[in-house]
């Protein structure tokens, strides 16, 4: 599930960028220390303030949901990969926790 | 604001280009040096070297003839030099282009030697500038604009901000009834299904279907790793984990529209709408594909900072990536970081994209076109005999 959304924080900077409504993850648009983050969506006017567990660099991405171990990630509005353990909101999300659904690949 | 008046060059065949220009082609790699001695007797005048049309054979041989008499053909061109060591390519180059309608010659070196060969061709080609300045713009319509996309060096960024900013132009061109061509079958990899739901019916799923198949088995007979080796190194330092991700990435440049078509590589589409082309993706190499089908256009965002350029087609190069912006800033005709904080919305880009689009299309040069980017580069199947 996708956290509760709110009306938007004010001027605040936005940290993060998600594709569309109901994606699992969004984008960091610039480094990103834990804390408290401003999450916007490039579909909506929506903006949310997410716990950001993890050092998220530029372009990496953040779980804007719980995720159990075998889920789809969903990101573009599409499953782009499945997770390989538990991925907390405000986790780092990458290839230490998620994988191909379509390929593995033991590199 | 009032849409503006495109105006364009309307050739013997009906098909409108947005350039005018002239060109010598060489048939083969032993005629470089001819066609770049006419271009230097008569300035204005592109010469196209490349490396091919020696001893190939089969389906090689025949996307070489279609590369060569497309790129001539392309509505882009007025007229057209043609040169090959030998007189029975060269002729069937000419023909090809000479369907058309459009002035061209062809000229063999073989018992004329270079020097002749150059000053003929020389002759031809300024007769053939004087008669192109006398060639008008005139109006055209939107939907007589043949479109090509392809992007290249891409990061996160292009996923989140030039790939769909490229989207909102595919589908306001295609609702204006004009044509848009797209391609890399590899980089389709891990969302190509996603591009089969959107085959306009199953006849064009099916053929779509049987490219990407046919690219997997490629893959696999070679024996190399490539799809284990996606995302890259590169890419995964960049924050991109899968290689569905990478192509999703990748297809959110497509618009929304349906697939209408599918092509073999510089197959001139004949559906107007989103075609699709199994083609390498290869920046110079899809965009000579795309030219040689009959694109006269190319939109091609990029994160890092890809520099390519086409010598007959204005290529478009727009990024998210505020680094990429700031830092080869003589390469980008469009920024839209702006993006990445929402300064405007994906809608306000679409419109800023379109707007250099019309600009290009009457004439503007691209950035590429300003400081001389002209890749041509013809795609080789497998080798020579």
């Amino acid at each position: 599930m996708t956290p509760e959304r709110s009306k938007p924080a004010g001027a605040g900077a936005i940290d993060f960028l998600a594709h569309k409504g109901g994606d699992h993850v969004a984008v960091a648009v610039r480094d990103v220390q834990p804390g408290p983050a401003l999450v916007a969506w490039l579909d909506s006017p929506e903006r949310c303030e997410i716990q950001v567990n993890d050092q998220i660099r530029f372009g990496h991405k953040v779980a804007l949901a719980g995720l159990a171990e075998g889920d789809p990630v969903i990101e573009y509005g599409v499953a782009v990969a499945v997770t390989t353990g538990p991925v907390a909101s405000g986790d780092l999300v990458h290839i230490h926790n998620v994988r191909s659904a379509r390929w593995r690949h033991d590199s | 604001m009032a849409p503006r008046q495109l105006s364009g060059y309307r050739r013997a065949d009906g098909r409108v280009g947005v350039r005018n220009h002239v060109v010598a082609l060489p048939v083969d790699d032993l005629s470089n040096a001819a066609v770049g001695g006419i271009a230097s007797l008569v300035p204005g005048v592109i010469a196209l070297p490349h490396a091919y049309g020696r001893l190939q054979f089969g389906e090689d041989l025949d996307l070489t003839f279609r590369t060569l008499i497309g790129t001539g053909a392309n509505p882009n061109v007025a007229a057209a030099v043609v040169v090959g060591i030998e007189p029975n390519w060269t002729q069937r180059v000419v023909d090809g282009i000479a369907a058309t309608g459009k002035p061209v010659v062809g000229l063999a070196i073989e018992r004329h030697g270079d020097f002749a060969t150059i000053a003929e061709g020389a002759r031809h080609a300024a007769r053939f500038m004087q008669d192109a300045s006398e060639l008008s713009r005139g109006p055209v319509d939107r939907a007589e604009i043949m479109l090509s996309i392809k992007c290249g060096e891409s990061d996160t960024t292009s996923g989140l901000g030039a790939n769909p900013t490229v989207s909102q132009v595919v589908d306001r061109h295609v609702a204006a009834g004009g044509t848009v061509l797209f391609g890399e079958t590899t980089e389709l990899t891990g969302g190509e299904h996603l591009i089969a739901a959107r085959c306009i019916d199953d006849e064009v799923r099916k053929r779509f279907q049987g490219f990407f198949d046919g690219y997997l088995e490629m893959l696999e007979a070679s024996g190399s790793d490539l799809l284990g080796s996606q995302p890259t190194q590169g890419n995964i330092a960049g924050g991109l984990s899968t290689i569905e991700e990478k192509a999703l990435g990748n297809i959110s440049k497509t618009g929304t529209v349906a697939v209408v078509d599918v092509l073999g590589p510089a197959v001139a589409p004949s559906r107007p709408g989103l075609n699709f082309m199994d083609s390498s993706s290869a920046a110079a190499e899809l965009i000579t594909l795309v030219a040689a089908a009959g694109a006269v256009v190319h939109l091609f965002p990029t994160g890092q900072g890809n520099i390519v350029g086409h010598p007959i087609v204005p290529v478009i190069k727009l990024t998210a990536n505020p680094l990429t912006a700031s830092t080869m800033a003589e390469h980008v005709d469009l920024d839209v970081s702006g993006l990445l904080q929402l300064e405007y919305s994906l809608g306000e880009a679409g419109e800023r994209l379109m707007e250099v689009l019309d600009r290009t299309i009457c004439g503007r040069l691209t950035a590429a076109e300003a400081i001389g980017h002209a890749e041509f580069v013809i795609t080789k199947l497998y080798r020579s005999a």
